[in-house]
């Protein structure tokens, strides 16, 4: 039979006695008392801000810094005439596992490029954050680097962004005004095409 | 009973209640979450007001505000009692404590505790018994079996350090020569007004027997208030939220109080019994006037009083629980028989004269 036997270490007299022990907590807790408590004071005079005197962040003042790889809510990215670099290949709505990708692509006027979205929209509601349409996409043309964490909505309509919030990370629903100046359909008009290449396709060239 | 009695007597009231009881109870509250935060390396409370100081009022205000529940098959008067028979005898033992040096008025010596009694220590020990009635009655009636087995290992515990505290503070009264916490001060007092010949050492530094009797006083009242490592009694572990996991509203915050209180009162006895009281090595003592002794010697108090406070939450924030059985252990094998031996050594010392 294979027994083992556990020894327990034997306390010494004065680990019996609790009270240097006691005394050395009690030092440990202190330190950390009067150092925060100096560096709270010091930064109410604007000093020493460099350091931290706590490890937890007041949330909504202060946001914690992300990793540069950390997957946040998406954006387009833009080419230099404020249109989206999306070229409507799709690809990324075909390898959303989530299926939260909806793409309508319409024709671009500059043959090089072929297409554009007339939509896009993600379903942040059922969107799993995994990144694959950033890594599949050709064009660089959707990122997920807004650092844009509070997604929070009243109704699950809401989570839905559409193509005015995904090119303009700044923007916040409700989106009531549409500036794109490229065809588009979008709900701000009721899912009408608006805008027009007139001095964008142009200078694409 | 004159007029300056009555005038004396709503006056003590009104400054140990406005600048003793009060404050202490409402905001420890607070500096027990400002102090934890600040050993755990966080902000604590820092939303309601200024930094954070007008929380307790905040929460005062949501405990008015929140329902009051009153579980099915509880006993519906002993379970509303409870909460006020836990916080009555911590603010009751108070009154004895004196807070400052008597003052003369009208060529009057007028001591500065509510209730100044020669039974004063007798008084307080059957105050600290009375305690353990608000915990366990607030457990049994709430019928709830966690609650009960709370309050049933609050009363074994309080029961079984009772005895090691009552002979500590039996030290103290040997070495004192009196009963009345006012002539226990002044007997740590040097030069003291009052005509008395005293040594006037501290009896924390009447080394052994009030160092060992403060010691053991310090551990037992930590267990008396049920304050860490000793909080048998809330310990979310096991029991729930203990004894006043059915508790709701100002109910709890009633038995919160009664805890603050409690942590206040024991302050306020070390630091009277073991601590000289308001006096200061003499300083405070040696002052010509006796209005400006009484309003130095009050600050002295306070100041000991909050560091004492302080103490009873920086251990909490330090320690761990001791596991039950290690509780009575200690209580009744370590504590109990040291503070016989520190008694019949103190009751020595005294006879041949040393102290």
């Amino acid at each position: 039979m294979a027994t083992k036997v556990v020894r327990r270490p034997e306390l010494t007299f004065w680990e019996k006695l609790y009270l240097p022990q006691i005394y050395c907590g009690l030092k440990i807790t202190f330190r950390h008392f009067f150092k925060n408590l100096g560096l709270h004071i010091a930064h109410r005079l604007g000093r020493l801000k460099h350091l931290r005197a706590s490890i937890t962040y007041q949330y909504p003042e202060e946001l914690r810094p992300l990793m540069s790889r950390y997957r946040s809510r998406h954006r387009l990215t833009l080419r230099d005439d404020k249109t989206p670099r999306c070229v409507g290949c799709m690809l990324c709505e075909t390898v959303c596992p989530a299926k939260c990708i909806t793409i309508v692509p319409g024709e671009h006027p500059d043959p090089h490029v072929e297409k554009y979205p007339i939509r896009f929209d993600i379903d942040l509601g059922i969107c799993v954050y995994c990144g694959y349409c950033v890594e599949v996409c050709p064009e660089d043309a959707i990122r997920m680097d807004t650092g844009i964490l509070d997604l929070a909505a009243y109704s699950r309509e809401a989570m839905r962004l559409d193509i005015h919030e995904l090119m303009d990370p700044e923007l916040r629903k409700p989106v009531n005004d549409c500036s794109l100046t490229f065809p588009h359909t979008c709900k701000v008009h009721g899912g009408d095409m608006k805008g027009s290449w007139d001095g964008i396709a142009k200078t694409a060239d | 009973m004159t007029g300056i009695d009555v005038a004396m007597m709503f006056g003590k009231i009104g400054l140990i209640f406005l600048m003793v009881l009060l404050p202490f109870a409402v905001y420890s509250t607070l500096v027990e979450r400002k102090v934890s935060a600040w050993n755990q390396n966080r902000y604590g409370p820092n939303r309601v007001g200024p930094w954070g100081l007008l929380q307790p009022l905040a929460d005062g205000i949501k405990f008015f505000f929140k329902e009051e529940l009153v579980p099915d098959g509880a006993s519906p008067l002993l379970f509303k009692l409870a909460p006020a028979l836990s916080a009555a005898p911590a603010m009751l033992t108070i009154a004895i404590v004196p807070v400052t040096f008597p003052v003369l008025v009208e060529g009057r010596q007028f001591a500065m505790s509510i209730a100044d009694i020669d039974v004063a220590v007798p008084f307080f020990l059957a105050m600290g018994s009375f305690a353990v009635y608000g915990i366990l009655l607030g457990a049994w009636a709430s019928n709830s079996r966690y609650s009960l087995l709370a309050g049933l290992r609050s009363s074994a515990q309080m029961i079984s350090y009772e005895l090691a505290m009552f002979l500590s503070v039996v030290t103290v009264v040997l070495l004192a020569g009196s009963m009345n916490l006012t002539e226990i001060f002044l007997a740590q007092t040097p030069n003291a007004t009052l005509g008395q010949e005293t040594s006037g050492l501290w009896n924390v530094f009447r080394f052994p027997v009030g160092t060992i009797a403060f010691v053991v006083f310090l551990i037992a009242a930590f267990a008396e208030t049920n304050r860490h490592p000793f909080d048998m009694v809330e310990r979310e572990t096991e029991p729930v939220g203990g004894f006043h996991t059915e508790h709701s509203s100002m109910k709890f915050a009633l038995f919160f109080i009664g805890e603050y209180a409690a942590m206040l009162t024991m302050s306020a006895l070390i630091t009277t019994l073991f601590f000289g009281g308001p006096s200061l090595f003499g300083l405070v003592a040696s002052m010509e006037s006796p209005w400006l002794r009484a309003g130095v010697g009050f600050a002295v108090f306070i100041t000991k009083l909050a560091v004492f406070q302080f103490l009873f939450i920086w251990v909490r924030w330090t320690l761990p629980r001791f596991r039950w059985d290690q509780v009575l252990h200690l209580g009744w094998k370590v504590l109990l028989p040291v503070s016989i031996v520190n008694l019949l050594l103190a009751g020595a010392l005294v006879v041949w004269g040393v102290y």
